[in-house]
């Protein structure tokens, strides 16, 4: 029986590997699918619960609610909802550690202690519940932020790191209190203590990361709970969970690492939760002396003689779930004669790789979708770019030596012939800073939620038949 | 050889497979390889059902629910996601 884990654990290598390639990525998540059944019939059959009752239960709730949560979220709230629930998975992991230090014999019997028994148990259970704790509370904190919930830390600089410190503090603290403890009181106290302590530090630790990063965190926490997983194995005795664990978790964290080289951020500045922060919008309006701006007739009348059009889709677009909207516009210049297209930025929406699953969801055509590198070339041969919510993708102010976004990827708009901006206000992006494409003598800006002025866009233009 | 001794073997394995298993992702997938290895996270449920052995007590079986309920959250909400995202793929393949 033993060795259907060692298949299951097969199955998730290949799942993990099918997901690399989009040739294979359907396939690859059947695979992990049935990896994943196979391991908890497994389960079920070597170690017969006490009550059937309670498993049955909880399989069947948990079923109910994850197919509701699944089948609810719309595509936009994906990100976030992935966030969420890998949170339920961190706490999963440590209540795991919890029950079974509040069970074992440990606590039970006066003069036992954690260490008297398994060394690797008497570690790994303070490190599980750490990890899980964390994984919980910082993942329902990204899933807030990405939600566009503003929360911000109480301290700032040294006095956030001392808070940190001494929170680490208490959490190794507790942790030996309760490795070492051979009393009931002591173990439950510790445990408890170490939970609660766990649990805000991981608020403390998510929440001063701005929303912008919040993709690489969740990847990040992604990949935690992953390790509290193998830690819980380690607790537990169970090689599957090990295995599995370390691979999502060091998977993760490659993953984390592309994520960030996709938006020219080093993991190390996510993490100390400098640009992108809440706090560090600081410029305003207030900075742009000329722009021009246009209404929906007006962009409908430059892009009734546009021969070619680019659409750059971004967050702004994504927020105002303006996806089909921007595809019935496509379709309408196309029928009118035009070439259009989109030009993807590796991080645009709201998590890389989501705005493909944005627009492919309203049906645009794979051959429509160009990445930045294959089209920004073409810019300087296209008569309309229109940039749709998007801002610090399409700033040129990347392209000087120095400054916060220097050396990010951008799409080269500025390059059209004419560069319509849809964008709410002169508010600044992620980065803070000003985008000096707004005031450029090419570009027009349109001050209204997405969604609005392509709908407007589109009423013009059907009107000019 | 120790168990001890193996366990932290096979996870120390484990861990440089993981590093090597990815590195090349086109940007479209990176969403979706997110949300797939998350649902795989969930691989702790096996630990919850372990755990419904832990004891016999209210608190203990209330403790190995919840935790049963948690993961199997996370794992069948993360797959059918991850299966909507790359649904979203295959219709524009054709």
């Amino acid at each position: 029986m033993d060795y259907l884990y060692l298949l299951a654990t097969l199955l998730f290598v290949w799942g993990i590997k099918g997901l690399t390639s989009l040739r294979t990525c359907k396939q690859g998540n059947r695979v992990s699918e049935v990896g994943m059944l196979l391991a908890i019939v497994t389960t079920l059959a070597i170690y017969g619960p006490i009550s059937w009752g309670v498993v049955v239960a909880g399989l069947v709730v948990g079923t109910g609610l994850g197919v509701w949560i699944a089948v609810t979220t719309k595509t936009t709230q994906m990100p976030e909802m992935v966030g969420a629930l890998n949170g339920l998975g961190g706490a999963a992991s440590a209540l795991v550690a919890i029950d079974f230090i509040l069970e074992s014999d440990v606590a039970k019997k006066a003069g036992v202690s954690l260490w008297d028994g398994e060394v690797v148990n008497a570690i790994s259970t303070p490190i599980t519940i750490l990890i899980g704790m964390v994984t919980l509370t910082g993942s329902f904190v990204a899933f807030f932020k990405l939600g566009g919930t503003k929360m911000n830390h109480p301290l700032k600089g040294m006095q956030r790191h001392g808070l940190h410190a001494l929170l680490g503090v208490l959490i190794v603290a507790f942790s030996f209190w309760e490795v070492l403890s051979d009393s009931h009181f002591g173990v439950s106290a510790s445990t408890v203590l170490l939970t609660v302590v766990s649990g805000v530090l991981g608020v403390l630790l998510i929440v001063p990361i701005g929303g912008a990063d919040m993709p690489v965190v969740i990847s990040l926490l992604n990949s935690y709970s992953g390790l509290a997983g193998a830690a819980s194995g380690f607790v537990i005795g169970s090689p599957l969970l090990i295995v599995v664990g370390a691979l999502v978790g060091t998977s993760g964290i490659i993953l984390s690492l592309i994520m960030c080289k996709a938006m020219n951020r080093s993991l190390g500045s996510v993490l100390l939760g400098g640009m992108g922060g809440d706090t560090a919008v600081a410029k305003d309006a207030k900075e742009y002396k000329s722009t021009r701006s246009a209404g929906p007739e007006e962009v409908a009348m430059l892009l009734d003689g546009a021969q070619s059009v680019i659409f750059v889709p971004g967050y702004g677009l994504a927020v105002a779930q303006a996806q089909h909207v921007v595809r019935e516009l496509a379709d309408l210049l196309q029928k009118r004669g035009a070439t259009v297209r989109y030009a993807i930025h590796p991080v645009a929406g709201r998590m890389p790789g989501h705005m493909n699953v944005l627009l492919a969801e309203s049906d645009v055509p794979y051959d429509q979708l160009w990445e930045m590198d294959r089209i920004n070339g073409d810019f300087k041969n296209t008569d309309v770019a229109i940039v749709v919510g998007a801002n610090d993708v399409v700033n040129p102010a990347a392209r000087e030596a120095t400054g916060p976004i220097a050396g990010m990827p951008i799409l080269d708009v500025d390059q059209a012939r004419t560069v319509v901006v849809v964008k709410r206000s002169l508010a600044p992006g992620y980065a803070g800073i000003k985008n000096p494409l707004f005031e450029a003598e090419n570009c027009m800006m349109v001050f209204l939620d997405a969604k609005e002025a392509l709908e407007g866009i589109v009423k013009e233009v059907k009107a000019l038949d | 050889m120790s168990v001890d001794f193996l366990i932290i073997f096979i996870f120390v394995i484990a861990s440089l497979l993981g590093f090597e298993l990815i590195n090349k992702v086109p940007t479209m997938l990176h969403t979706p390889l997110m949300s797939g290895s998350n649902a795989i996270s969930g691989i702790t449920v096996v630990g919850a059902l372990i755990c419904a052995r832990a004891g016999e007590s209210w608190l203990a079986q209330g403790m190995a629910f919840v935790a049963i309920v948690c993961a199997t959250i996370n794992v069948v909400g993360g797959y059918m996601v991850t299966d909507r995202m790359l649904a979203a793929f295959k219709r524009k393949e054709k």
